[in-house]
Order: C-alpha cells, then structure tokens, then sequence
C-alpha cells in the first residue's frame, strides 16, 4: 500500500490543468451555442422562438450526467471513434448553451424596453439595435451570472471523469485506489477545486455589488 | 453504419427501471426535506448576532457551493467508511445531497429573510407577538413564499443531481440504467430511455411544488398576487 506522497500532489495538479481545459472548451463552445440560443429566444419568429425554448426545457431537464453518456455511445454508434475529451467538450457545449442562453436572454431583457422604442424612432434596424444599442447594455448586466455560471462549469466537468477523462476528481479516484487514504485524497481534490472556484465566486459578486449601485 | 437500434431490449428492463426512478424520487425527496431544514436553519443562524454562528455558516456555504458534487459524495461514502462509518451507498447520498442542497438553501433564504422589510417586523412586536412567533409568521412563511421559485429550481437541480450518486452505486436510476446497459450492452438505447423519464420526473417534480405552492401559501392564491 502507497501512502499519499507530494508526486501524488503533483499528479492531480497535473490533472487539474486537464479539468481548466474541458472548462475553457465547454464555457467557450457553450458560449457560442448560447449566444445563438439566446438571439433564438428574442428572435421575432415564433418557430425559432419556440425550437430555442425546446432545446433550453430538454436540456435542463435531463442530468448532465445521461447526456454525457448519451453523447458519448450515440457518437461511438455514429460510427465516430472520439477522444473521451472532445466527447467531453460536445456534451459540456450542448449542456452550457442552454444555461447560458437562458441566462443571457434574461439579460438582453434586462434592459429597458424604451432603448428599443428609442433606437427603432433613430431608424435601426434589428440588427443595428442589437449590435449597437442592447447588447452592449446587455452584456455589463450578464458579467456577474456569467461568471457564476463559471463555476458551475469547473464543478461540473468532474463528471467527464464517467467516461474515462483523466480530469482532476478521476485523478482523485485513481490515487485513492491505490493508496486507500480518502479523506486525504478528496479533500486534496476538493481544496484544489476550490481554489479554481472562490475566485470567480469572489469575482462574480464583485461584479455584483459593483452593478448594483442604486441597492448599495 | 450498419447499426440497428434496439430499444425492446432495454424495454423487457422496465420494471427495474421504473423501481429506479421510484428510489430516485424518494432519495431526491428525502433530501430536499432534510436539505430545506438544513438551510434555513443555516440561513437564521446566519442572521444572528454571534459571528462565531455566521463564520461557520458562511465557511459551510463556500466550501460547498465551490466543490464538485461528485467529490463531497466520495468524501462522505469512502471518507466516513475509512473511519470505520459504514454508510449504505443510499444513506451515504442522502447525506451527501441533503449537505449539498442545505448550503444553497441557505443562501437563497438568506436572500428571502433580508427581502422582509425591517418595519414589518417592528410592527409584529409592536402587538406584542413573541419572538418566535414573529419570527415564523411575519419572517420565515413570507420569506419562503418570496423565493419560493428559487427553491423550486434547486430542488429539481438537486433531483437531477441525484444521478451523480450512481458512482457509489445508490441503487437509484442511473445506477439501474448502467447495470442494464452492462447486461444489454445496449448503451445508447438505455440512456436515451432514462434522459427522457429524467425529463418526465422534471416535469412530475415542478407540477409537485406547484400545487404544493399553490395549497401552502393562501394569501397568494385568493389575492392573486405576490407579497
């Protein structure tokens, strides 16, 4: 029996770079996937409206966790031989588009109907009114939601460790195997998930308070 | 391709899998009830004057809500059996759910308690309630039925989360569908089968705190309109 050593340390800061990148991947593929979801859900076509709405309402009503399995052997049936990372980084994209799109479209609502009334009597059209008037309004109210979503992320991508991705709770788990000393392990592993996680918690009620003005 | 899906398989399973969606909503209600208790106990202590209270709960707060679900389940399953605990793999995922929910519970409280406003509290004791009365009526009811959608979405997060305790092996859903899929070797029929009763118990567990929202808070429903 091993015991748990500084190489073990070094081994699951190793992995946790692992657990960065599916965290960059999912927040920016999803990001991309919900921007579009969320034009979708203010779009003026009731089918686009009503497809983005579908999407959001099935995907947060099934556990990451069975789309990261479907994904994974539907992809094999498929007849594509993927990395458990890119079936990682599809799965994660898939799930943070529509949380994201959600939360941004409550965002782009956020802002006050009037600069829309405004913009259309300066003559805009819709894309101008979103490029140039709501969407930069919009995108000062989604700093703090998006940034908590952030950790959302990080926690989540454990679970790639399901389907055989070396992140940092599988690195976890593999050392536990063989030294048998849990709450030394894990709690490693949960110390280093929260040094990723408080500072964009820190961040995000920063933000917050800083939005927030008229509530101080 | 030349792959020929075949869902009768995972079908003949079906009473397996229904008993597993059963345990699932019975191991996601459980800790919903453990886990609201949980965190509004946490909420009021936070709003008391001790600040050795307030420290401990703002610590159990953070640490929870920074760590991965996955992780507090292992801690708990593995960590409490190295100490010679010995959990069932389902007293091991209540405990880790009800811990978990507790902490988010508590901060959406806390967001409810501080919404009361300060005068409606000095009106309470200006007719001469009791602390605890005041406390109940004019703080804890209405700030539950302000967040009350907030605590409905965690709590349906918290059912879907569940599935994570199928890597202690709690014999809920999940956990049912892979021994399926080991035995069928049917693997994507399976988790498309249970994706859509995951999407099924969703839509079961908001219709269930709608009409509990619906019989709890009476003054909403005969006015209509929110506090």
């Amino acid at each position: 029996m091993n015991s748990f050593t500084f190489l073990h340390v070094e081994y699951l800061l190793q992995a946790a770079v692992w657990t960065v990148v599916l965290s960059l991947i999912a927040f920016v593929c999803g990001g991309l996937g919900g921007f579009a979801i969320a034009l979708g859900r203010i779009s003026t076509s009731p089918a686009l409206r009503r497809i983005s709405s579908w999407y959001i309402q099935i995907v947060q009503g099934i556990p990451l966790l069975v789309v990261l399995f479907v994904t994974y052997f539907g992809l094999a049936i498929a007849g594509f031989k993927l990395s458990p990372l890119v079936a990682a980084g599809i799965s994660f994209a898939v799930y943070c588009a529509a949380f994201l799109g959600e939360i941004w479209r409550g965002c782009i609502e956020a802002v006050p109907k009037t600069q829309w009334e405004a913009s259309e009597c300066l003559g805009f059209n819709r894309f101008e009114q979103l490029h140039k008037v709501i969407l930069p309004q919009a995108f000062k109210i989604a700093i703090p939601p998006t940034v908590g979503f952030m950790v959302q992320i990080v926690k989540n991508t454990s679970l790639a460790s399901v389907i055989g991705f070396v992140d940092l709770s599988r690195a976890g788990q593999i050392i536990n195997n063989s030294t048998f000393q849990p709450f030394t392990v894990f709690g490693c592993v949960a110390l280093i998930y929260f040094c990723l996680c408080y500072p964009l918690s820190a961040l995000s009620k920063h933000f917050e308070r800083k939005l927030n003005v008229s509530n101080r | 391709m030349h792959y020929t899906f075949d869902f009768m398989s995972v079908f003949v399973n079906w009473p397996r899998l229904l008993y597993g969606a059963w345990l699932t909503v019975q191991l996601s209600a459980l800790s919903i009830v453990l886990g609201f208790v949980v965190g509004t106990l946490c909420a009021v202590a936070f709003k008391s004057k001790s600040w050795l209270l307030q420290a401990l709960v703002k610590a159990y707060v953070e640490i929870i809500r920074n760590t991965p679900l996955l992780v507090q389940v292992f801690l708990v399953y593995f960590g409490l059996a190295s100490i010679g605990l010995r959990l069932t793999a389902e007293t091991a995922a209540v405990i880790a759910l009800t811990v978990n929910v507790g902490a988010y519970t508590a901060e959406i409280m806390r967001a409810g308690i501080n919404s009361i406003h300060p005068g409606q509290i000095e009106a309470a004791e200006c007719l001469g309630m009791s602390k605890f009365h005041v406390y109940w009526h004019v703080v804890l009811l209405p700030a539950v039925e302000r967040v009350y959608p907030s605590l409905t979405s965690q709590f349906i997060l918290l059912m879907l989360a569940s599935s994570i305790t199928s890597q202690i092996s709690a014999e809920e859903l999940t956990a049912t569908a892979n021994l399926v899929q080991s035995e069928t070797f049917r693997s994507f029929e399976v988790y498309v089968v249970i994706a859509v009763a995951y999407l099924a118990l969703s839509f079961l567990f908001r219709a269930a705190f709608w009409l509990i929202g619906k019989s709890a808070f009476v003054r909403k429903r005969k006015l209509g309109t929110n506090l």
